[in-house]
């Protein structure tokens, strides 16, 4: 199936204030993949996203989604098929309750009233999370914030899912269920993340950035045993994948 | 910030009382809205001596408490504390206007006292009306009504946005504070060159968010108009309490129902 | 300085009511006509961010005492004039109902006090005609934001005192409450001028693009001068018809006002005028200068008392009393019958 499949050809871009956020990316994720996109800060993961749903225009390079190359007059078309949960939650709850918030990208589809009400109450189900349905956003945990906001996402029903640093401010219990919640789902998945265990979880490959350019490109496991590859990229081995010796001398040390 | 949270904590009070059910919560928005509405003016068209004609008005707000089942005593320690405002401007009138209006025994009254107490009744009854009408609708309902009455939908929007926003950047700006104090112990409050770069900068963060928010609505579908989820009911019930309470208000209105009681008092003992 | 409902007459509130919605309206079409989508979220979240700034207190220069932002030109300067009314006025809505700041009434007078000269007055005329650009000099920046926040809170607080006086609850003298309003609202326009300059210096400096969503605009001038003139004249024109609508039809149970004067000046004002049907209405068309509106309003409503409440004895205002306290008590004995019957306990204080 060719339509799920995200390419990016020589992306380029520059940001108004002159910063470059992306100098020449290109890859190509075909369906039902689950990419982990990896890179120290400022690497230009989160533009690179952006573009990915057409909220950024590249300036030079193309970036298809399905058939379609992403421009200003498909991004509307392209939105339909790619969920996006970013960031920070805050920015995607912004309304009053997690109902209308979850039924705001269906009530935008055209669905009426009645018709998105089981559709919210199904995305919020497969989230566990139906039980905050008429809570405001702004009281929830950050746990709490992240599952609404995917379920917000699913709700939309996508073919691809695109996630900014999902595990970032959740507690290890609440990471370690939103990890099995994410292998539950069957849709082409980029992750952008510096939760390297998370990437070797539920990611078979890797994309690894910095500055704004690939750095590498392969196999989860193959790119966190190249340990030059991890150095030059400001990346730290898993810890799932550092064994006790290494373990030792690094406590040792840090006391020294 | 203490004066933030407790603000805070008083917003998401009043949301919280708005959740509970009640006949009172069930109501359509509108209805609570517009009766609301034409009791603040029954109230205010009064004239400025006018005291014992407000008291009959008070089973508006009476009825609403117990019936919506709120906490009478936050609501009154609430009310009390806007007063100061009604204080404030009223508090003249007894030195203005002298002249003796009325004795009660050997105590003489002026005009101006009794001007000033028909302000403090205003206050209180307007007061308590606005505070009763949140805490049984909640803000976003009242939107919605808002909404459906007619009000642009842009205005509407605007109003959730600055809600829903309002407790992050309160949260985001007590951190900004936060951060400053810790670096100038030896300083009460901030200086305005300060406050001044801790807004601009506070500015600079929410321009940010407000793009990264919009980006969030462009990937959900959102085309310049926000299509309310939740849909409005008028029953009979609604058609009840907005006619029966505007006939109550005008019959109070017009009647002095206090005063006829109370004449009828006075002679029976006389 | 919100003006409450416990301050206002019906006639005065419901004008500025309708002027305010009918503002906000055609702001909500000029928004929809000029402005991309991206500005609501912009709007809101902005109007959440003075919302908060208006919560930090801080120290004023010189006296020791804090005080707090409006917001009122800030809004205008960083967001354009049709965004910014409909931001304030978004704020006042959310201050109204949540810490009944002014109120639900006076809703319209404090959106007009706050909104209307400071976005659609100051802003066009003053700020924009000092500032040109905004990469204009530090000093043009500064005198812009400076005299448009002080005068446009002068013209507020004259708006305030206007409001009152024309409500007739309070008994402030229109010229004794103007001079404390005005230099009181002078330091507080300096203050918020200072913020105003320091907050728009900083966003020049930091993002000039930011403020080019206001002044790509500047040549084509949103507003033109025509515009604030008609605004303005429909303004006076709801005004005095709020007025005349005050002084005609004035509500009824105006037993007391015979008996009244109005501080030691008006004492001099000879008792016989009260009867004297022509010097009433002389004095009604007299108005404003000097105290001469309190006088007129004596006229009037002691010309409506003695034709429609010739006898007012102490005998009712006792009986009132009683009768309202008793109502009260009935009321109160209502509540407690509901309570009674419906037995849940309220939510507690999270
Ligand atoms: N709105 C913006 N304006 C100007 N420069 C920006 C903007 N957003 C990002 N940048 C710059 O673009 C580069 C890439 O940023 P990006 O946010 O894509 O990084 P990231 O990989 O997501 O980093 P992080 O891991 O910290 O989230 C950075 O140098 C950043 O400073
Ligand atoms: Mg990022």
């Amino acid at each position: 199936m060719s339509h799920h499949i995200v390419q990016t050809n020589d992306l380029h871009f520059t940001y108004p204030d002159g910063t470059i956020g992306l100098a020449g990316v290109s890859f190509r994720i075909t369906h039902g993949e689950s990419v982990a996109l990896v890179g120290a800060n400022g690497a230009g993961k989160s533009t690179l996203l952006m573009h990915l749903n057409g909220c950024l225009l590249t300036m030079r390079g193309s970036v298809q989604v399905g058939d379609l190359p992403v421009t200003k007059k498909t991004c509307a078309a392209i939105r339909r098929s790619i969920g996006m949960v970013f960031q920070d939650s805050d920015d995607q709850l912004f309304m009053p309750t997690v109902f209308e918030d979850v039924a705001f990208g269906p009530m935008n589809l055209g669905l009426s009233a009645e018709e998105v009400e089981p559709v919210v109450i199904q995305a919020l189900e497969r989230v566990d999370a139906t039980h905050l349905k008429d809570r405001p956003p702004y009281k929830l945990s950050a746990g709490e914030k992240r599952r609404v906001a995917i379920a917000a996402v699913l709700a939309m029903s996508p073919d691809i899912l695109v996630m900014d640093e999902p595990s970032s401010s959740l507690d290890p219990r609440t990471r370690r269920e939103l990890i099995e919640l994410l292998q539950t789902f069957k849709h082409t998945k980029i992750i952008a993340t510096h939760d390297l265990d998370l990437a070797l979880e539920l990611c078979p490959r890797t994309i690894v950035l910095g500055r704004g350019r690939v750095l590498a490109d392969g196999p989860t496991a193959d790119i966190f045993a190249d340990d030059d590859l991890l150095a030059q990229s400001r990346l730290e081995k898993p810890l799932s994948m550092q064994n006790c010796p290494r373990c030792k001398g690094k406590l040792s040390q840090n006391q020294r | 910030m203490s004066k933030t949270g407790s603000i805070i904590t008083n917003v998401g009070y009043l949301d919280a009382l708005a959740r509970q059910d009640s006949p009172i919560h069930q109501l359509d928005p509108r209805a609570k809205l517009l009766t609301t509405l034409a009791f603040i003016v029954m109230v205010v068209s009064f004239d400025k001596y006018q005291i014992s004609a407000m008291f009959p008005f008070a089973i508006f707000p009476i009825v609403l408490i117990v019936l919506g089942n709120l906490p009478a005593g936050y609501l009154m320690k609430r009310v009390l504390w806007v007063t100061p405002f009604a204080v404030l401007v009223g508090i003249f009138n007894p030195f203005l206007d002298r002249q003796v209006l009325l004795h009660i025994g050997s105590v003489e009254i002026s005009g101006g006292w009794v001007s000033f107490a028909s302000i403090l009744m205003r206050s209180l009854l307007t007061v308590l009306a606005a505070f009763v009408l949140v805490a049984t609708t909640g803000f976003n309902t009242i939107c919605l009504a808002l909404e459906k009455i007619g009000v642009p939908n842009i205005f509407v929007m605007q109003l959730l946005f600055l809600y829903r926003y309002a407790f992050v950047l309160a949260e985001e700006s007590g951190r900004m504070v936060r951060a400053w104090q810790l670096r100038a112990p030896l300083q009460k409050a901030i200086g305005i060159q300060s406050f001044s770069i801790l807004l601009g900068s506070l500015f600079l963060r929410t321009t940010s968010r407000a793009q990264r928010i919009y980006q969030a609505m462009c990937c959900r579908g959102f085309e310049g108009r926000l299509h309310p989820a939740k849909q409005l009911h008028w029953t009979m019930a609604n058609t009840i309490f907005l006619t029966g309470f505007c006939l109550l208000f005008t019959v109070f209105r017009f009647t002095n129902p206090a005063l006829l009681l109370g004449k009828l008092i006075t002679e029976i003992f006389s | 300085m919100h003006m409450a409902d416990a301050l206002i007459s019906p006639a005065v509130g419901g004008a500025f009511w309708a002027a305010s919605a009918g503002l906000i309206g055609y702001s909500c079409k000029k928004i929809k006509s000029e402005l991309s989508d991206s500005k609501v979220p912009l709007m809101g979240v902005v109007g959440a961010f003075v919302f908060s700034a208006q919560m930090i207190n801080f120290t004023i220069p010189g006296t020791g005492s804090s005080g707090h932002l409006g917001g009122g030109m800030i809004l205008a300067i960083l967001l354009g004039p049709w965004a910014g009314f409909i931001v304030m006025a978004s704020i006042l809505t959310v201050q109204a109902l949540f810490f009944a700041d002014g109120g639900i009434l006076a809703l319209g007078c404090n959106i007009f006090n706050m909104g209307f000269w400071t976005c659609f007055v100051m802003y066009p005329l003053v700020y924009k005609k000092i500032v040109r650009q905004h990469h204009s000099s530090q000093s043009k920046l500064f005198w812009g934001s400076m005299i448009a926040a002080v005068v446009g809170l002068q013209l507020g607080a004259f708006n305030v005192v206007l409001q009152t006086v024309l409500s007739g609850i309070s008994e402030l003298p229109f010229a004794g409450f103007l001079a404390a309003m005005q230099p009181i609202h002078l330091g507080i326009g300096i203050v918020e001028g200072f913020i105003t300059a320091g907050v728009v210096a900083f966003v020049v400096k930091a993002q000039p693009q930011l403020l080019e969503i206001t002044i790509p605009q500047a040549d084509k001038s949103p507003v033109s001068i025509k515009l604030v003139a008609a605004s303005l004249l429909i303004a006076a024109v709801i005004t005095g018809g709020a007025l005349s609508w005050f002084a005609s039809g004035h509500p009824d149970g105006l037993e007391w006002s015979m008996f009244k004067t109005s501080g030691a000046e008006e004492l001099d004002t000879p008792d016989n005028a009260v009867y004297d049907k022509s010097s009433g209405l002389q004095e009604m068309t007299a108005f404003l200068p000097d105290y001469g509106f309190k006088e007129s309003e004596v006229a009037v409503a002691a010309e409506e008392t003695a034709e429609s409440w010739p006898a007012v004895s102490v005998g009712t205002t006792v009986s009132g009393l009683v009768g309202g306290l008793l109502t009260l008590a009935l009321a109160f004995g209502i509540g407690f019958l509901l309570k009674f019957k419906r037995k849940i306990p309220s939510p507690a204080v999270s």
